[in-house]
């Protein structure tokens, strides 16, 4: 049998609030104290993104910061959405990589109800909805940019819900460093490669002069005729070479109990899996 | 049933105080980052700092280096709020000027970080915001390593590291300098290569890490013969 809402129950969509004061008592409580509460890791970016003459160039940069640590030194800015539509993430790291997972699935589903190709201003207009719902709580900045029927579109939107749509947005702590680079040199339709050395350009203007941005430069190529996502396309800075050897004899580690357990195992399957040690 | 407690009346939310009345007052001291790091071996001590100005998310500088030199066989290494920095060594300048002209011979290492810690601990109350690392040689001519907090407190170290990326060097040093959670390794005393080459590797895994930690390292390697400088580019992002 089928379970109707109750009448006398509220819908409540987005977040309960009821714990609020609660919980600024209890952050005022313990900040007095040795402990703090955690906070959420926020990406400290550089993200850019502009219209060219084919298309659509996103940049990002890839560096994640928990506070003032380097927490990822190559994490993923850029994430997909649709065939030909990709946003890059700023803001509390979560928040952008569940916004757009969300958006992801949507526009799959929307695809298959409508029988169309998702269009970049569905996309942005189902992103401002959720983020304005969510009132600003969720902290993500994301710039969506994609090819449609319609055309090569670039929109940026924010956490409270605003959005803009302009030839070239820049979005992150690093922003200002990187739109004063596309303010000097940015025209309209521009050359695909010179389109990238520019998004390129802007990106490592943030990497060099914020300090929550660093690492290498991602770029994401949207035309009509595909898609080219390329990973690490410019590191414009490398790991300082150490002259020392740091390995550790066998034996260095004291071993001050060994406890042997016998368990009847079988080796079913075995792979080898590379860690990113660098 | 619905709940009473989200509702201050029919058609009303009740208002939520999150915190009290919010007064944004002037603060007098500002955060500028950079590290610092000393090590005393058996006839030298170096003196290192990355070369890193910033604050908030910005950079002030690149080329601020944060070793100063004192005396022939003295350097400090300040990190924190640079305002305080250069007042503070300016005022040991001086110190080390009045001493010079009223006792006739130069301060000693251990003269200089006993009167540094009288002068942190005169601004108890409004303290000096500056992580102070005190490398030289004694009058034995031993490499010598003296470490304070803000206010004064201070001690004699084989080694310390200081500022912002302190936390990720002090261990390392425990482990390659102290020898300390090791087990069957030869404690051999440090050369002065092997120091020099050490501060160069740690402060490359620092810049990796910590944002306020980059673009360039200075070195200062006291010896008898003097003190001698050395600058190596670090990442810069």
């Amino acid at each position: 049998m089928l379970h109707t809402l109750n009448p006398c129950q509220e819908q409540n969509g987005g977040f309960c609030f009821e714990n609020s004061r609660r919980n600024a008592v209890l952050e005022s409580s313990l900040s007095e104290g040795t402990n703090k509460a955690p906070s959420a890791r926020k990406t400290g970016t550089t993200i850019a993104g502009m219209v060219c003459k084919d298309g659509v160039v996103l940049g990002a940069d890839t560096r994640a910061t928990d506070d003032m640590v380097v927490a990822d030194k190559n994490c993923m800015k850029i994430h997909y959405i649709a065939p030909k539509i990709y946003c890059c993430g700023a803001g509390v790291a979560a928040d952008a990589e569940m916004a757009t997972q969300i958006m992801a699935s949507n526009v799959e589903l929307h695809m298959l109800n409508t029988g169309r190709p998702p269009l970049v201003a569905m996309v942005t207009r189902q992103l401002k909805q959720m983020l304005f719902r969510y009132q600003g709580h969720m902290g993500s900045s994301v710039i969506v940019g994609g090819v449609d029927v319609t055309g090569a579109h670039l929109y940026s939107v924010y956490p409270h819900g605003s959005y803009d749509k302009l030839p070239f947005l820049t979005m992150g702590s690093g922003a200002a460093a990187a739109v004063s680079v596309f303010e000097d040199r940015f025209k309209p339709n521009m050359e695909l490669e010179e389109a990238k050395k520019l998004v390129r350009d802007a990106i490592a203007a943030g990497i060099f002069c914020d300090l929550g941005s660093g690492s290498n430069v991602d770029l994401c190529v949207i035309t009509d005729v595909g898609v080219q996502f390329l990973r690490g396309y410019d590191k414009p800075t490398a790991k300082g070479q150490r002259e020392g050897q740091y390995r550790y004899k066998p034996g260095t580690t004291a071993v001050l109990t060994k406890t042997e357990t016998p368990l009847s195992l079988d080796v079913v399957d075995e792979c080898v899996q590379l860690m990113d040690t660098e | 049933m619905l709940s009473a407690q989200s509702f201050g009346g029919p058609g009303k939310m009740k208002e939520y105080h999150y915190t009290g009345a919010v007064e944004n007052r002037f603060s007098p001291y500002a955060f500028n980052g950079g590290t610092v790091l000393a090590v005393a071996g058996e006839d030298f001590a170096i003196v290192a700092s990355d070369t890193r100005l910033s604050e908030g998310y910005s950079i002030h500088s690149r080329d601020s280096p944060k070793c100063y030199k004192l005396t022939d066989t003295t350097v400090i290494g300040c990190s924190g709020f640079h305002g305080d920095c250069l007042t503070l060594t300016k005022i040991i300048d001086a110190r080390l000027k009045m001493y010079k002209h009223s006792n006739n011979k130069t301060m000693t290492s251990g003269a200089i970080a006993a009167m540094l810690s009288t002068i942190l601990y005169g601004r108890r109350f409004f303290p000096y915001y500056v992580y102070n690392i005190i490398g030289g040689l004694d009058e034995e001519g031993k490499g010598a390593v003296y470490s304070f907090d803000p206010v004064g407190s201070y001690q004699r170290d084989t080694y310390k590291a200081g500022g912002s990326a302190s936390a990720m060097l002090q261990p390392l040093l425990d482990n390659q300098i102290g020898f300390k959670n090791m087990e069957g390794v030869q404690h051999v005393p440090l050369t002065q290569e092997k120091a020099v080459q050490l501060v160069k590797d740690v402060f490359i895994s620092a810049a990796e890490r910590d944002v306020y930690t980059g673009d360039a390292l200075r070195i200062c390697i006291v010896t008898k013969e003097g003190i001698n400088e050395q600058t190596i580019p670090l990442r810069k992002d």
